[in-house]
């Protein structure tokens, strides 16, 4: 079995960013592997821009700006392997995965970064009612036919779901000459960037129909319609608000889920509202020597924070291949309280700066955000606007930390009444 | 001119197919679907059961029995799943007594290995059944099958002994001719044939109102079903758990499928509707409710998909299966007509030869298949001799099931090759794991387009008019 210092296992923008941060921290024997054709994942088949904001200042398309890790990537020299699928990884780090070339192979890794994304929620987990016609596609299926390959799979389309991906297909599809007929969201605000709404929807007067859901798919061959209807606050349908939308296709944006299925045949302990392992601030996963980033950790909103998370876990997978991982100096577990969905990292074990990212419950209007060790707040924030579609960070700093007592800090939101906070 | 046309490849016509296919004679299957086991055979709870439950006496009781014992040889020799899972038909107190019913009407059927269990030994089995029930018969001879290999097996296994097979070939007329029948498609193709195999499942009884020997009718009955993700598999059971019959059916199970996902289901009403294979919200919530009262924590957010097929039900109660004139008619082969189906076979070879059918079993016949499964099955080593040989088989398409492109490939030129996305995800899994083809839907477009030299706007979902792209982009090329 060959061995080598660090095995990278997905080829998209969290891939491309850890092994290049691994690199430059002086590791040199790295093995990216990729299941696709060429580098860059899923963003190579996002064609519009946006992308690249926070890091770069510029908006780059999907392509773009995975292209400029690419070019990173071959700068070093790093190696790389495509159309390799990993099938198996350990505890003890042995990698397992097949290509054309090599056959099945095992690798032994000093260390290992999950890297493997997320992939869309199908139709089939959403239990809706009536046929299975050709024309009912995930959004990330249809922007492949249309962004990949050059292809046209609907004329007249029903979106359910306001995932960033639907809104970003339902521009698309209409500059293809489609007309979408509806945007679809069961839960009362967008799951979305508000960027997204305005650029995607608003622009083009596409209906965002909120607190929607579809109830059942029509047509034997392809879809030849969809009933749609309101839900109430149970977000159970109301059967008086039905009404019938005439399309041929059905894209769908329900969410994103962290493709762990590696991680969990390894053993590592999974977030069960991240779906994603259970990290420290390095990103260092349960088990010593494995590490998560990107979107199979959790879903992130914009790829610039993928970026930055991968280089974190790129540098901490190289010190931990050269010896330089230090005892925990602490060790805080996060804590939420709800209205705070998840924190990523779930535990610091270290008295360094630390940002935590995490995710709000529903939309709130004028809140704190606030971080308690005990009794003791350490620190706090107000905010005019958060909502699920919006990822929010915190940044802890050494001293914060070092003087933290209880060994948890909870992280939640307190509605400011005097500002008139409230759900929306 | 055909010796026998067999009108219908489901697993029932399959079968048949399979048995004639080993005779000496010219052998033609008709399919009015772009592929095979496209009713009853695709969408189904895929049990091959014991035999307790049909009326002793009946077709329904003997054929099961017979079927079930032959089916381990059978699946051996099409190298499909086969698995002794054994059921159990669970029970409150209150229906002790139709417990011990089905035990002594499977005894009379001559249904070996039954027995009893009471609360405490049927709790020490399965674990998470609900604790109040009281008791269980226990049929060890109950099998669980892939419904999709056992057709495409057997059609296949027809075809390599010399069958011909014909699909959208949609019955429109049958006349009787100097010595047969001529046998015309709605798209004007026609063949003739001296017997007739009348095998159409929902549409049986037109098929038969056209041979001449009609005066039955076949209604749909739906049944709807969900498939849990594989993960949650093992924390709920490995046997095929029944509740106590009622006049609709065996009811609502919970069994494992053949390729270790758990399947909920199915639900029975009647409808009018021969074509409607549409899932409702009624259906789910049946499925919730019975499934709740034999087990808890059945992890419904584990859907993965969710399915309905239709039930070809008979007038008489029993399967209707007789020949007149060279036609042999099966009707109402509802459940267990999977169970049945090598039976059902023999049986209709009996019914030709006794119609004067004469053939001898052809010197080259081959009775074995090998499936598409064997490379997903192979050691390590042997993958990478087979991979060395041809490397799309190093190249994974579908990662939920790891299904690579040589396995694509040889599911579209393999006897019945696929035409479409759902005939490839039937022969090889592909697109039925956890992300429903979300990512290799589109890469077994563009296989079955090259394959098949296709536009990417001709290949269909299942034949058709299910098109999948209409038309290229504006800047496409």
């Amino acid at each position: 079995m060959t061995s080598v210092d660090l095995v990278i296992i997905g080829g998209g923008s969290a891939g491309m960013s850890a092994a290049v941060a691994a690199y430059d921290a002086g590791l040199r024997n790295i093995l990216l592997l990729e299941r696709g054709n060429a580098l860059g994942g899923i963003l190579l088949q996002c064609v519009h821009n946006g992308f690249g904001l926070h890091r770069f200042k510029e908006e780059l398309t999907g392509p773009e700006y995975a292209y400029r890790y690419e070019k990173q990537v071959r700068e070093r020299g790093i190696p790389f392997k495509l159309e390799t699928t990993v099938l198996d990884i350990t505890a003890d780090r042995v990698v397992t995965a097949i290509n054309s070339e090599d056959g099945i192979f095992t690798v032994q890794a000093g260390a290992i970064i999950l890297a493997m994304g997320c992939r869309e929620r199908p139709k089939g987990a959403l239990n809706i009612a009536g046929t299975r016609p050709a024309g009912i596609f995930t959004a990330g299926t249809a922007q492949k036919y249309i962004n990949i390959d050059g292809y046209m799979p609907g004329n007249e389309v029903v979106i359910l779901g306001s995932g960033d991906i639907g809104l970003i297909m339902a521009r698309r599809m209409t500059m293809e000459g489609a007309k979408v007929k509806a945007v679809c969201e069961l839960m009362p605000y967008s799951g979305g960037l508000a960027r997204n709404i305005e650029q995607c929807l608003h622009d083009f007067n596409i209906p965002l129909m909120l607190s929607h859901t579809v109830v059942e798919i029509h047509g034997r061959e392809r879809v030849t319609g969809v009933t749609v209807a309101k839900v109430d606050e149970r977000r159970r349908p109301i059967p008086e608000t039905r009404q019938y939308i005439a399309c041929d296709t059905l894209l769908l944006s329900c969410g994103l889920i962290p493709e762990n299925e590696l991680t969990r045949s390894a053993g590592i302990p999974l977030d069960r509202i991240t779906n994603g392992a259970q990290v420290d601030q390095n990103r260092q996963t349960a088990i010593p020597g494995i590490f998560a980033c990107g979107n199979v950790l959790h879903v992130h909103d914009l790829v610039d924070y993928v970026s930055e998370e991968a280089e974190i876990a790129g540098r901490a997978a190289a010190a931990f291949v050269q010896g330089k991982n230090t005892a925990p100096a602490c060790e805080i577990a996060l804590r939420t309280d709800g209205k705070v969905r998840y924190t990523v990292p779930q535990r610091i074990t270290a008295e360094e700066d630390v940002r935590v990212y995490f995710r709000v419950a529903d939309v709130y209007r004028g809140v704190t955000i606030t971080v308690r060790d005990g009794e003791q707040m350490i620190f706090s924030k107000k905010k005019g606007k958060v909502a699920p579609g919006e990822m929010e960070s915190v940044t802890l700093t050494a001293a914060q930390l070092s003087k933290v007592k209880s060994g948890c800090l909870e992280f939640s939101l307190c509605l400011d009444e005097a500002k008139g906070g409230e759900s929306a | 001119m055909y010796d026998v046309v067999v009108i219908g490849a489901g697993i029932v016509g399959g079968m048949i197919s399979r048995r004639l296919a080993r005779l000496d004679l010219k052998l033609c299957i008709l399919e009015k679907e772009n592929d095979v086991g496209m009713g009853a055979s695709r969408a189904n709870s895929a049990i091959v059961h014991a035999g307790f439950d049909a009326k002793e006496g009946s077709l329904k009781a003997k054929l099961n029995v017979r079927g079930s014992e032959m089916m381990e040889d059978i699946a051996r020799e099409l190298d499909i799943k086969y698995i002794r899972n054994e059921s159990l038909v669970v029970a409150f107190a209150h229906e002790r007594e139709s417990i011990r019913d089905l035990y002594e009407r499977g005894l009379r059927n001559g249904v070996k290995g039954l027995s009893i269990l009471e609360k405490e030994e049927l709790h020490a089995l399965e674990p998470h059944l609900n604790p109040e029930l009281d008791c269980a018969l226990r049929a060890s001879t109950g099998a669980i099958i892939c419904p999709f290999e056992l057709c495409l097996a057997s059609v296949g296994n027809a075809m390599d002994n010399g069958a011909d097979l014909m699909c959208n070939f949609k019955v429109c007329d049958i006349q009787k001719t100097d010595g047969g029948y001529t046998v015309t498609a709605a798209d004007g193709r026609s063949v003739q044939t001296r017997y007739i195999i009348n095998s159409a499942g929902l549409y049986s009884d037109k098929i038969a109102d056209m041979t001449g020997d009609g005066g039955f009718t076949v209604h749909a009955r739906r049944g709807e079903y969900m498939v849990l993700d594989k993960a949650c598999s093992k924390n709920i059971t490995t046997r095929s758990i029944f509740h106590t019959p009622t006049k609709m059916g065996k009811g609502i199970l919970i069994t494992p499928s053949a390729h270790g996902n758990i399947l909920l289901g199915p639900t029975a009403v009647d409808i009018d509707d021969k074509e409607n294979r549409a899932t409702t919200p009624e259906g789910f919530a049946d499925i919730l409710a019975k499934t709740g009262d034999n087990m808890a924590d059945i992890p419904f957010n584990q859907v993965i998909t969710s399915f309905c097929g239709l039930r070809a039900v008979g007038d008489t109660g029993d399967f209707i299966i007789r020949e007149r004139d060279g036609v042999v008619t099966l009707g109402g082969i509802e459940s267990p007509g999977l169970s049945a189906s090598p039976a059902i076979a023999e049986y209709v070879e009996e019914l030709l030869r006794n119609a004067g059918m004469n053939a001898e079993q052809k010197a080259d016949y081959q009775p074995r298949r090998t499936s598409l499964r064997a490379f997903g099955e192979m050691t390590p080593e042997e993958k990478n001799a087979v991979i060395a040989k041809d490397p799309r088989y190093g190249r994974i398409v579908c990662r939920c099931e790891q299904i690579t492109e040589g396995e694509i490939v040889e599911s579209i030129h393999k006897n019945p090759g696929a035409q479409d996305v759902d005939g490839v995800k039937r022969r090889t899994r592909s697109g039925m794991g956890r992300c429903q083809g979300g990512f290799c839907s589109t890469i077994v477009l563009e296989i079955l387009a090259r394959e098949l030299k296709l536009d990417l706007t001709e290949v269909t979902k299942f034949g058709g008019g299910s098109v999948i792209n209409y038309r290229k982009t504006k800047g496409g090329i």
